[in-house]
């Protein structure tokens, strides 16, 4: 298999508003993929739709080749962590691993119990009363135990901690070598996933801006630091994402499969987090534009 | 998924099947006893013709617990749409559960279907329980019960039989339903008992009077439909006739649903000038004569004398009712009826769960 979620021109729509609109992607299998952008940009809409929780608008999408939760089957195979990673407050943390094992076909008990043990988690403990990143671990252990191809994480770790967090990624990614699975997690936090991703989509205002292998990305995306100038002098066949101007200085990121060997320009390095801050910028910038003809 | 909707469910079904068995204990302990003592009644009653008295004597003692327990059986469906019904969806929403039960590997149909299907049996059973062992306990009460208590009489018909199984379906699914549509319990809660009071009131003002065509027919005035008679105005005027709109002569327990007294050609006597007799009785106004005669005060025959004379005058009471004979096809029909809102709504509700509740 090497395609794990399709989607082509996916929208959702909550009443008169978009929530995703014109999502076109392809995730190929065997990645931790990080959905990244600012809060309301559609990254839950996204999962939502691919994990059958909620029946897109328009457009159509398919994860590991159906249609998202349309059969017991296909809910099987997709495993799914939501916001805030519910878990039943009345049901005790052996009750939740019994629902797993009754709702699931491909349930791994034992390793969902050595999870459990191995997290310091109480079996008798009603979930009601556990913390914010035991409750994460114990929706994750569901998660994990019903053997799914793929597992959706939507902000796992928005919830918690420092070091909740990082003890909660590393599990994922520790879940994640030892069952070949592919992973696609939610965050606005990029460096949450610059830990544990190697592969990016960027989602602003609930369009997709960019999707693609983290070190691909950063390598064909620049800044350019350089004397003012238009963009339009910029040499062809590079995309400008972002620019800024002071009064003799304009920073340009851009994205270019070619070399730069303009010596009117200083070339540097992205960080992640720069490349995902230059995307959301870029579109701030478009959006102001945009309104500024329209008052013109 | 059976286990899921078990563990979540068992707390409330345990509580309302202990007040069920501590009910329906009572019930079983008294019944017997209260059905020997009408037994006992009739027996004495019957020689010397005296049982109207009996029957106002007997129910009158235990009038309490029959209104109560009538009250129960009325109240039971609206409880169970408020406490099982609303809550069943909105609870999951609101804690964000929906969104781990709907990623195990069971469609949301079937998820629906278990919910539905337990907790409605559940329903459908307790209201069918307190409903059998009411109308078994109150029995000798519905025989013997006012014209206004009636067993076709709307309130009480409600609370008998079959029909509290219908209704308790019902509510159930009208607060699931209300649930799914508005998504938070105490919205979803009050929007159910508005609907479902709306409903258990329409019902038998506007669509149980039609379930069959009421019999109209007149009958002779007598001692079960005339409440009163008295003499109007200064001597020598009309006498004042009450007549009840509840009761016809010869069909206790039927539902009277209109009543008015017709002059000997037939023609409808017009309303009385103001004066107003006892509940559910209208005034209606004789010219006979109340100086010489049976209507004479100063006779001093007695109202059955005066009535005998109005009657001997070709005074009628004219009734549309539902006797009591067509009580069980009338469970029959209205236990459908709800049924088949039950399965209207049920499938706006998977409706709606499947599309994802967006």
């Amino acid at each position: 298999m090497t395609t794990v979620l399709r989607a082509q021109a996916l929208g959702k729509k909550y009443g008169r508003r978009w929530a995703l609109r014109e999502c076109t992607i392809d995730i190929p299998a065997g990645h931790v993929v990080g959905l990244v952008g600012p809060n309301g940009a559609g990254k839950s809409t996204l999962l939502k739709l691919a994990s059958g929780q909620l029946e897109p608008t328009a457009g159509g999408i398919t994860v590991l080749g159906g249609r998202p939760g349309s059969t017991p089957a296909q809910l099987a195979k997709v495993g799914f962590v939501a916001q805030e990673t519910p878990v039943y407050a009345g049901l005790t943390v052996a009750e939740h691993l019994r629902l797993g094992a009754r709702l699931n076909p491909r349930w791994d008990d034992g390793m969902a119990r050595e999870r459990i043990a191995r997290l310091g988690l109480v079996p008798a403990h009603r979930a009601g009363k556990l913390s914010g990143g035991q409750r994460a671990q114990l929706a994750l252990t569901l998660g994990l135990a019903k053997r799914p191809d793929l597992l959706i994480l939507d902000e796992p770790a928005a919830a918690l901690d420092p070091l909740a967090r990082h003890e909660f990624l590393q599990g994922l990614m520790e879940a994640d070598v030892e069952h070949k699975l592919s992973v696609v997690l939610s965050s606005h936090l990029v460096s949450d996933l610059e830990r544990v991703c190697d592969y990016l989509i960027v989602l602003v205002d609930s369009r997709v801006q960019i999707a693609g292998k983290t070190d691909h990305l950063l390598a064909t995306h620049h800044r350019l630091t350089g004397p003012r100038r238009d963009p339009d002098l910029l040499p062809a066949g590079r995309h400008v994402v972002s620019a800024r101007h002071t009064d003799r200085q304009s920073t340009y990121v851009v994205r270019t499969g070619a070399p730069i060997h303009d010596p009117a320009w200083r070339v540097s390095r992205l960080s992640l987090e720069d490349l995902v801050l230059a995307y959301m910028d870029g579109r701030t910038a478009e959006r102001r534009r945009v309104a500024l003809e329209v008052q013109g | 998924m059976i286990w899921l909707t078990w563990r979540q469910f068992r707390g409330s079904a345990a509580m309302t099947a202990a007040v069920l068995v501590v009910l329906t204990a009572v019930l079983a302990l008294t019944g017997p006893d209260l059905a020997s003592r009408y037994a006992a009644g009739i027996a004495g009653c019957t020689p010397d013709n005296t049982c109207d008295d009996f029957f106002d004597r007997f129910f009158d003692e235990h009038q309490i617990p029959f209104l109560a327990l009538t009250l129960v059986v009325l109240i039971l469906p609206a409880l169970v749409g408020l406490f099982w019904g609303a809550p069943l969806i909105t609870r999951e929403l609101e804690s964000a559960t929906h969104l781990l039960v709907w990623n195990q590997s069971i469609t949301r149909g079937r998820w629906l279907a278990v919910k539905l299907g337990v907790t409605g049996l559940a329903a459908t059973v307790a209201a069918g329980v307190c409903g059998l062992a009411v109308t078994w306990w109150s029995d000798p009460l519905d025989k013997s019960a006012v014209p206004e208590m009636a067993q076709m009489s709307p309130l009480v018909f409600s609370a008998r039989g079959i029909a509290p199984m219908g209704y308790a379906a019902f509510a159930f699914v009208l607060g699931v339903t209300m649930g799914v549509l508005v998504r938070r319990t105490l919205p979803a809660m009050a929007l159910t008992l508005v609907a479902f009071t709306a409903i258990q009131l329409a019902m038998p003002l506007l669509v149980r009077p039609h379930l069959m065509p009421p019999v109209t027919s007149t009958f002779e005035l007598g001692r079960t439909n005339v409440n009163g008679i008295v003499p109007q105005g200064q001597e020598g005027g009309a006498m004042q006739l009450f007549l009840s709109t509840s009761a016809v002569p010869g069909h206790a327990g039927a539902w009277v649903l209109s009543s008015d007294l017709v002059d000997p050609s037939g023609r409808t006597v017009a309303g009385g000038d103001g004066a107003s007799g006892p509940s559910s009785t209208i005034a209606r106004s004789i010219p006979v004569s109340t100086t010489s005669g049976p209507c004479a005060p100063s006779r001093g025959q007695g109202t059955d004398a005066c009535t005998a004379e109005i009657n001997r005058l070709g005074y009628r009471q004219q009734a549309t009712y539902q006797p009591i004979e067509r009580f069980w096809p009338f469970q029959w029909i209205e236990t459908g009826i709800y049924a088949l809102l039950t399965l209207g709504l049920t499938w706006l509700c998977f409706w709606r769960v499947r599309r994802g509740l967006s």
